[in-house]
């Protein structure tokens, strides 16, 4: 289980203080999927930096099956938006998944099936070769996705991971993160601005206030598990949870308490 | 192909009969016609003198310079990835870079003597300063991305400075290799004029002193020779090193 208590998180510069994160608590159980939405420049990458263990949190604890987060935790991968630079340009595509599975010293034979597993699941069979920069956007964040799930995470962080691709790769790769979902039975933390995708991936769905950020909503997505992009999104249920997500953004950016603290 | 090859080469080309043309009929003492440089080049730049006098040359060149290398890679990798190191190295590595390597010489002559140590220490002294501040700049600008990359996957210690520093700086690296490859040739020279009892810059002043001009000309051919063998053999090594840079590049400019 990943939890988050009393979550904060202050910028501090030399001139002033920026509260990024004021005060964020949520669980995600084992298995479940879970998306985080909220109106831009709300502190979503932060947050998710500091669950990473890449940044130190200013108050509140991120803890993963128990343990404080104080670094990144074995177990847990990331995919981030900008996938051109979180790609080794200087590795091909089978190299840049197979170094993480190097450094976490799987045995070389079962490196090598995870990675073509891995690869295969995301369709890039005959890639392998080939350096990140020859290929496509969607492709590219393909191959951070393929890296991810052949790291075998019990915890899977994605940052926005699809605002840079275009709508038609977008529908493909949602479909792809569900199916895979539903396969691997990882846990998923799933961070996006839109709210479709957030309705439309997501078992549950956080919405979160502008900055200085808190949780504004919690909700159950009850739709089948069984989703494709035709019908889920054309469904009425869909339709209400969007309006309703919708409409706490909103109300998150009426209410737009000071961001800046002087010092 | 071939085409390349004949642009690469008219330049060159019309230079050279320009010279030859131009100083056909010179009665000069100090520019002699180039025929007769050519012919004094012949002459001079047998193999016995290639292995006494640039072999050494040579010889200090590559030690001096790739000394330099592995210092300046070494140390700015690590002043890059530091900002504590950094904060307190940039003043001090600032002001040695603006001291003109030519003026170490006598300096370094006083106590390393004027054997092959003095020279290539002189190089060394003088390469480092362009590897180390680019390799610093370089580490620094290793993309922020890939670095949270690549400590979310583990990628720490060892295989950091192998898979993220060392390729992410490349292209800066390679800068600074480029400019300190100039500057450790005129160096080498410099050192050996100064004292030494072989080597280019030695057989120059040489020919100099004892007024064979047509060969002293010769020698600073030789020199240009060597300067434009050496980039080349950089370019093709800078090639096989940053081909995903290039490469990826060319993609950026297309798309």
């Amino acid at each position: 289980m990943l939890e988050v208590s009393g979550l904060r998180k202050v910028y501090r510069s030399q001139r002033r203080e920026v509260e990024a994160i004021r005060d964020l608590t949520f669980t995600v159980d084992d298995g479940e999927l879970v998306c985080v939405v909220g109106p831009s420049g709300c502190g979503k990458t932060t947050l998710l930096r500091c669950v990473a263990g890449l940044l130190g949190p200013t108050g509140g604890a991120v803890r993963l099956a128990g343990n404080a987060v104080t670094g990144p935790p074995p177990g847990m991968a990331v995919v981030f938006q900008e996938y051109g630079r979180s790609l080794f340009p200087w590795l091909s595509v089978h190299d840049n998944v197979d170094l993480p599975l190097r450094q976490k010293r799987v045995p070389r034979p079962r490196r090598a099936a995870l990675v073509s597993e891995a690869l295969t699941a995301v369709g890039l069979d005959g890639t392998q070769q080939s350096n990140p920069w020859q290929l496509s956007g969607g492709m590219q964040q393909r191959v951070a996705i393929a890296r991810a799930v052949a790291y075998e995470p019990s915890v899977l962080l994605m940052d926005e991971p699809f605002a840079a691709v275009d709508a038609q790769t977008r529908a493909e790769l949602e479909d792809l993160v569900r199916a895979l979902w539903q396969r691997l039975g990882v846990t998923i933390l799933f961070v996006t601005h839109d709210i479709d995708e957030a309705v439309y991936l997501g078992q549950r769905v956080l919405v979160l206030s502008a900055s200085p950020t808190v949780v504004q909503d919690e909700l159950l997505v009850d739709l089948p598990a069984a989703r494709d992009q035709l019908h889920t999104r054309a469904d009425a249920r869909f339709t209400a949870l969007r309006a309703r997500v919708y409409e706490q953004i909103q109300a998150a950016k009426g209410a737009q308490p000071n961001t800046a603290i002087s010092s | 192909m071939i085409r390349r090859f004949l642009t690469v080469l008219a330049l060159p080309v019309t230079l050279f009969l320009f010279w030859y043309v131009a100083s056909r009929t010179s009665e000069s003492f100090y520019a002699p016609p180039l025929r007769t440089i050519l012919v004094a080049f012949g002459d001079t730049w047998t193999w016995p003198r290639l292995r006494a006098d640039v072999l050494p040359s040579l010889g200090r060149l590559a030690a001096g310079y790739l000394l330099a290398a592995l210092l300046g890679v070494g140390l700015g990798i690590a002043v890059g990835a530091s900002r504590r190191l950094r904060a307190a190295a940039e003043p001090v590595l600032e002001f040695f870079r603006a001291v003109p390597p030519p003026v170490l010489v006598p300096v370094i002559m006083v106590f390393a003597g004027i054997g092959n140590a003095m020279k290539v220490i002189v190089i060394v002294s003088g390469c480092v300063w362009p590897i180390l501040l680019n390799t610093v700049e370089g580490v620094r600008a290793v993309d922020a991305v890939l670095s949270d990359t690549s400590r979310a996957y583990g990628i720490t210690g060892f295989a950091r400075l192998r898979y993220l520093l060392l390729p992410g700086a490349a292209p800066q690296i390679i800068t600074g290799l480029r400019q300190a490859l100039s500057l450790a040739i005129i160096l080498m020279v410099i050192s050996e004029m100064v004292a030494a009892s072989n080597g280019l810059g030695f057989t120059i002043v040489q020919f100099q002193r004892s007024f064979a001009i047509p060969q002293m000309w010769s020698g600073i051919i030789v020199l240009g020779l060597l300067g434009f063998v050496l980039s080349e053999l950089f370019r093709l090594g800078e090639r096989f090193a940053l081909g995903w840079y290039h490469g990826r590049r060319e993609a950026q400019r297309r798309s």
